[in-house]
């Protein structure tokens, strides 16, 4: 397999992957092993895998509340994270973070969070650790359109952008803040026009198309790296579901569903795998790992142990 | 040993640090070129360059944030807020990201910040730049809370508090800052979570922190003249608090008054006093006596703001009142 095509059948198989253990969470959460918030990532997953795909290891990523995508794209286990999702001690958080707090220090996920553009000021931070070290490493910091109008966001774009620090802002505009759409809360066009007023560059793409966003990390990460400063990426895209995972999206049009259903990014990316002379055959196996992967990570969730409440007891009491 | 301002002691302590280990920075308003508005960063911009000493915009939320997300990767920030009030604008940041992240990381991650910030009625600065804040900190698991009343114990605790892998505010006093005392050349560290008797007694405890101290020992002064022993505890960090050394002491004198600026309704006094009935009712002669800050907002005029805040008089009743006599305490 030439190379470009092998990196398109690891990103494809990072987005199945992202695809099937949304579906496998839903499950989950419908028989009642998963409890409390749970934000699905379907449709999205061009957003987090063509981002992720263009960093190195060591670079860091700041995900939100909706951010099971992003921790599977930065090479979580997706038993660990089942695990996590479960309350189970064998997660990434042993059961203390759950689905909006997962992290993991050594894969440099700083973690999703509960508060809308809370980890913004955190990627920020992040960004200058790097920089006092002397490090190239960049941070991309995940958000969505909702956060747009929250101070947090206008604060760490301008704080970025001022110390120059190495920061790709990735906003997935999948149209919604839970049922209010954007439209009603921003009066630009385009989301990345926010990025003039910090003079910081800014752009909009096709969220859909994991190469595309790829593509469009190149430019931000020579610049972030050189020392010159962070971009904003918007990343047009949507949401095919409700908010989160009780809430059916009775608001959203069907024809707008529909619209966006025929742009599937996971289906994008396999036509381009076959585009790409990968046969069908070959794609097949994909999928059927991702099966058994699945398979496995429900079951070792399910079969780890809970976490026990007198080591809990005995943690806190120490502090 | 020498005797240094408040101020100089804090100076002190961050410039040793900053000497010791490359990953402390110091990052706030006007803290660079000015040298922070009580002068507490004064030369460091000069000493340590501009990658270490940094002035921020007027963005609170944003550069505390900075400092907390540096710190989960490995920094040591000294987050500089101008005045406890506006940590308010950064609530977010230190309650729901800082204090919360070493816990909700399953321990995976820590926290090294320190955020310095000054409260407490000052000079007339009326009713937004006075304010006694530290039990809403108190409040958050997660949080360590430290209020250093000398020059000695500033420079060891805000060496320690940088040197805690944990978020730590750190809350000076205003009108601490321009007072002296002995501090030693070398360098000390203070471990969080140790009073510090201030004054040995044997009639009543007092338990107290920050600016209160100096008019606590002023009140002991008084008393010792009508021949009343007082115990003047200075707690120094509120988490961790060190409940052993109050316990101790109330067993001895069987008596205890606390005295804070902040207000009383839902202070830190009230925990305090809670601690020691749970802990040592039996050894308790009488009522747990409070001298705190009345429940309002500090007023501009000097005369209210006098009468908002506990004055050398209203300890030394307090500490009369617990005693017996039989003056009254608001
Ligand atoms: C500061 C804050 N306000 C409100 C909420 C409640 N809330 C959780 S997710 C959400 C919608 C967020 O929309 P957006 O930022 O567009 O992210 P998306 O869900 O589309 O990924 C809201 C309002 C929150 N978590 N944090
Ligand atoms: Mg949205």
């Amino acid at each position: 397999m030439p190379v470009e095509t092998a990196s398109i059948a690891a990103m494809y198989e990072t987005a199945l992957t992202i695809r099937r253990f949304e579906q496998r969470a839903i499950e989950q959460y419908r028989l009642g092993n998963i409890r409390g918030y749970l934000h699905p990532y379907l449709g999205e997953e061009a957003v987090a895998v063509g981002a992720v795909a263009a960093l190195r290891p060591s670079d860091y990523i700041v995900s939100t509340h909706r951010g099971h995508g992003h921790a599977i794209a930065k090479g979580h286990e997706p038993r660990l994270m089942m695990a996590e999702l479960l309350g189970k001690a064998t997660g990434y958080c042993r059961g203390r973070g759950g689905s909006m707090h997962v992290s993991s220090l050594a894969l440099r996920n700083l973690g999703a969070n509960g508060v809308v553009a809370g980890g913004m000021p955190l990627a920020v931070g992040a960004a200058f650790a790097i920089h006092l070290r002397g490090d190239s490493d960049v941070v991309v910091s995940f958000c969505s359109d909702g956060a747009a109008a929250n101070g947090a966001l206008h604060e760490s774009f301008n704080l970025a952008a001022i110390y120059h620090l190495p920061v790709i802002f990735v906003l997935e505009n999948n149209n919604y803040a839970v049922s209010t759409p954007i439209r009603d809360t921003a009066l630009v066009e385009n989301l990345s026009e926010r990025a003039a007023g910090y003079g910081m560059p800014g752009v909009t793409v096709d969220g859909n198309d994991a190469l595309v966003v790829r593509a469009a990390m190149e430019k931000p990460l020579q610049r972030a790296r050189a020392g010159e400063g962070p971009t904003l990426i918007e990343c047009k895209t949507y949401r095919q579901g409700g908010h989160h995972v009780n809430d059916p999206g009775l608001y959203m049009p069907k024809d707008e569903l529909e619209r966006w259903r025929a742009r599937d990014p996971v289906g994008i990316l396999r036509q381009h795998l076959v585009d790409a002379g990968v046969a069908e055959a070959e794609i097949a196996q994909i999928d059927q790992r991702i099966e058994v992967l699945m398979d496995e990570a429900v079951q070792f969730a399910i079969d780890s142990p809970e976490p026990a409440v007198a080591d809990f007891l005995a943690e806190i009491s120490a502090a | 040993m020498a005797k240094i301002k408040y101020r100089d002691a804090l100076r002190i302590a961050l410039t040793e640090e900053m000497e010791r280990d490359p990953l402390v920075f110091c990052i706030g308003e006007g803290i660079a070129e000015r040298g922070g508005s009580f002068r507490v960063t004064e030369g460091l911009l000069k000493r340590f360059g501009p990658t270490r000493v940094i002035d921020t915009p007027l963005a609170e939320a944003g550069f505390t944030g900075l400092g907390a997300g540096a710190a989960i990767a490995g920094a040591r920030p000294v987050v500089e807020i101008l005045f406890v009030d506006f940590v308010m604008l950064a609530m977010d940041q230190i309650v729901n990201q800082a204090a919360k992240y070493r816990f909700m990381s399953g321990g995976q991650g820590r926290v090294p910040l320190v955020i310095r910030t000054q409260g407490g009625a000052g000079e007339a600065l009326a009713a937004q730049h006075s304010q006694s804040l530290e039990g809403l900190f108190y409040h958050v698991p997660g949080l360590k809370v430290v209020m250093p009343s000398t020059p000695y114990d500033a420079k060891g605790l805000l060496k320690a508090s940088i040197r805690d892998d944990d978020p730590v505010m750190f809350i000076e006093h205003k009108l601490l800052y321009m007072t002296e005392g002995e501090v030693p050349d070398e360098d000390y560290v203070i471990p969080l979570g140790h009073a510090d008797v201030k004054r040995a007694g044997t009639d009543v405890t007092v338990v107290t922190y920050s600016l209160m101290t100096l008019r606590c020992l002023e009140a002991a002064d008084r008393l010792a003249e009508r021949g009343i022993s007082a115990e003047i505890i200075d707690l120094r960090s509120l988490v961790p608090m060190d409940t052993d050394t109050i316990i101790e002491s109330v067993r001895r004198t069987h008596r205890l008054v606390v005295v804070h600026e902040a207000v009383k309704r839902g202070g830190i006094g009230g925990d305090i006093a809670a601690t020691v009935v749970e802990q040592a009712f039996d050894s308790l002669a009488g009522p747990i006596i409070r001298v705190c800050g009345k429940n309002t907002p500090i007023p501009y005029n000097t005369s209210l703001q006098r009468a908002a805040v506990p004055s050398v008089d209203e300890i030394v009743a307090g500490i009369e009142a617990s005693m017996g006599a039989s003056i009254p305490v608001r």
